[in-house]
């Protein structure tokens, strides 16, 4: 009986072992609700707002020994103000060290920057809902069948995701400033 | 004592009535394509040969105004659809980019202006307060810290007051559930401006003026194709687009910069609009009025 519970105990552990190394491997892609929710009729169409010649990153990287060091980036992509919970975080939160052409997820799974929402997600759980059910960002295409997205970071700056405020077009005219064709007033 | 004479008291007056009208139509310069236009039936009694003559008409009408190429359509409402909209207050930054996205896919005369989308200023600490709303707002950013932003269209009502006072029908709620006009059928009364409590109805006071390379070719009778002088007009969700083949969205979902407009057909459970009325704090604008619109605000934040 002592030995029968001994060798399910050790099974079990070596289960447990096998399931947590499986996951934690880094390469195998994440299913979501979103994926077996995923209608063929949702697309998107957008891709990543990448700035000119900078994909994929390990042209540059590959070259480069990760410095894994918190630090103010002076002669490259200074130009990245960071304004995202800045205190709490940095470029290799969300940026691969060791694949410098994904992003990854806070438990090591790497991911292609297409599939960007999943990474905001982790924080923004209640708006990838919404954003999921056509709720939040802008859907467009046909209101019946294709439906077209814009990633989170087509219109969130992933460094600095607050909107910033717009020029407004002009005013309405006043009914007092309206003209008919001979220039009278109305 | 009653006489036997050829010539009733009836049919004179027939006669007579017709000589003059005939009469009075010669003498404003009616002939031709405008003669037919006058004399065109309402839109819901042509049968489908007419419709087709009469589309054909308006093509021609636009290309020798405009000279340009346009296809005018009279696509019906399409079954187990009723469409529903839904605006995000709490989105809106006010930057009235679907005003004009509006005017240009609507063909809306530029001079006079003319539109179909009024976005209201109003004072964050007032809530909706109709009397301290401001359209005319001119600052150099949006949004204000201390503003929200109200827009107002058609609200494409199940009971609308506006079909109800209209003294000759010519403007009625369709199966899909948008109010149309039929702008050759209207006599520019304007009873349907002063029912609608929205201010959501307009009128041609002047010819309106499109500039040609500015004019959406892709038209529908009771859309966007370019009114006369002396008709009313108002949002139709963008008839021409919605109900067209590719089935887009409005055009005002399309250029909003900050996606706070949504739209979709009400009796799909999937839609986004049926999310928003299960999820979202939405309100209906006027409620007490029991104008039953289909247009619905919501606080997504």
């Amino acid at each position: 009986m002592n030995n029968y519970f001994k060798s399910s105990f050790v099974i079990l552990s070596a289960l447990i072992f096998f399931s947590c190394s499986k996951s934690g491997k880094s390469e195998e892609t994440i299913k979501t609700n979103y994926e077996s929710n995923k209608d063929s009729n949702l697309i998107a169409v957008a891709s990543p707002p990448f700035s000119e010649f900078i994909f994929p990153c390990s042209r540059c990287h590959k070259n480069i020994e990760p410095n894994h060091k918190r630090r103010e980036l002076v002669w490259a992509h200074d130009n990245i103000k960071l304004e995202h919970d800045e205190k709490n975080r940095w470029c290799l939160d969300c940026h691969d060290a060791n694949n410098r052409d994904k992003l990854h997820l806070a438990d090591g799974r790497l991911l292609d920057f297409t599939e960007s929402y999943k990474l905001c997600g982790q924080c923004h759980g209640p708006t990838l809902r919404n954003w999921l059910a056509g709720e939040h960002g802008k859907r467009t295409g046909s209101w019946k069948g294709q439906k077209q997205y814009l990633l989170c970071v087509n219109c969130h700056n992933p460094h600095s995701p607050r909107f910033k405020p717009l020029e407004p077009l002009p005013r309405p005219m006043k009914p007092s400033e309206l003209r008919d064709t001979n220039g009278i007033r109305l | 004592m009653k006489k036997n004479t050829d010539l009733t008291r009836r049919e004179f007056i027939k006669g007579a009535a017709g000589i003059a009208g005939a009469t009075v139509l010669a003498s404003c310069g009616l002939s031709g394509d405008a003669l037919e236009a006058f004399l065109q039936k309402h839109f819901k009694e042509l049968s489908n040969d007419e419709k087709a003559e009469i589309l054909k008409r308006i093509e021609d009408e636009c290309k020798a105004k405009y000279g340009k190429e346009v296809a005018v359509v009279g696509t019906p409402a399409e079954e187990g659809v009723l469409f529903a909209y839904a605006l995000d207050i709490s989105r809106c930054i006010g930057c009235r980019r679907c005003v004009y996205g509006c005017c240009e896919e609507n063909n809306q005369s530029r001079d006079p202006q003319i539109h179909w989308i009024t976005v209201l200023e109003m004072d964050k600490s007032e809530g909706v307060n109709l009397e301290k709303a401001n359209s005319y707002y001119e600052v150099d950013k949006v949004p204000q810290p201390d503003k929200f932003y109200f827009p107002v269209a058609c609200q494409q009502c199940e009971n609308p007051p506006c079909v109800k006072v209209c003294p000759v029908k010519a403007t009625w709620k369709e199966p899909d559930g948008i109010v149309v006009v039929d702008y050759n059928w209207c006599i520019g009364c304007r009873c349907c401006i002063t029912a609608c409590p929205y201010g959501a109805r307009h009128f041609n006071w002047a010819e309106p003026k499109i500039p040609t390379d500015e004019l959406n070719p892709s038209m529908h009778y009771l859309g966007n194709r370019p009114r006369m002088k002396g008709c009313v007009e108002k949002c139709t969700f963008c008839i021409q687009r919605t109900r067209g083949e590719e089935k887009k969205y409005p055009k005002c979902v399309e250029v909003c910069p900050v996606g706070a407009r949504k739209f979709g057909n009400l009796l799909d459970p999937s839609s986004e609009i049926r999310y928003i009325l299960a999820n979202k704090r939405v309100f209906i604008f006027k409620e007490e009025l029991n104008t039953r619109p289909k247009f619905f605000y919501y606080y997504g934040l």
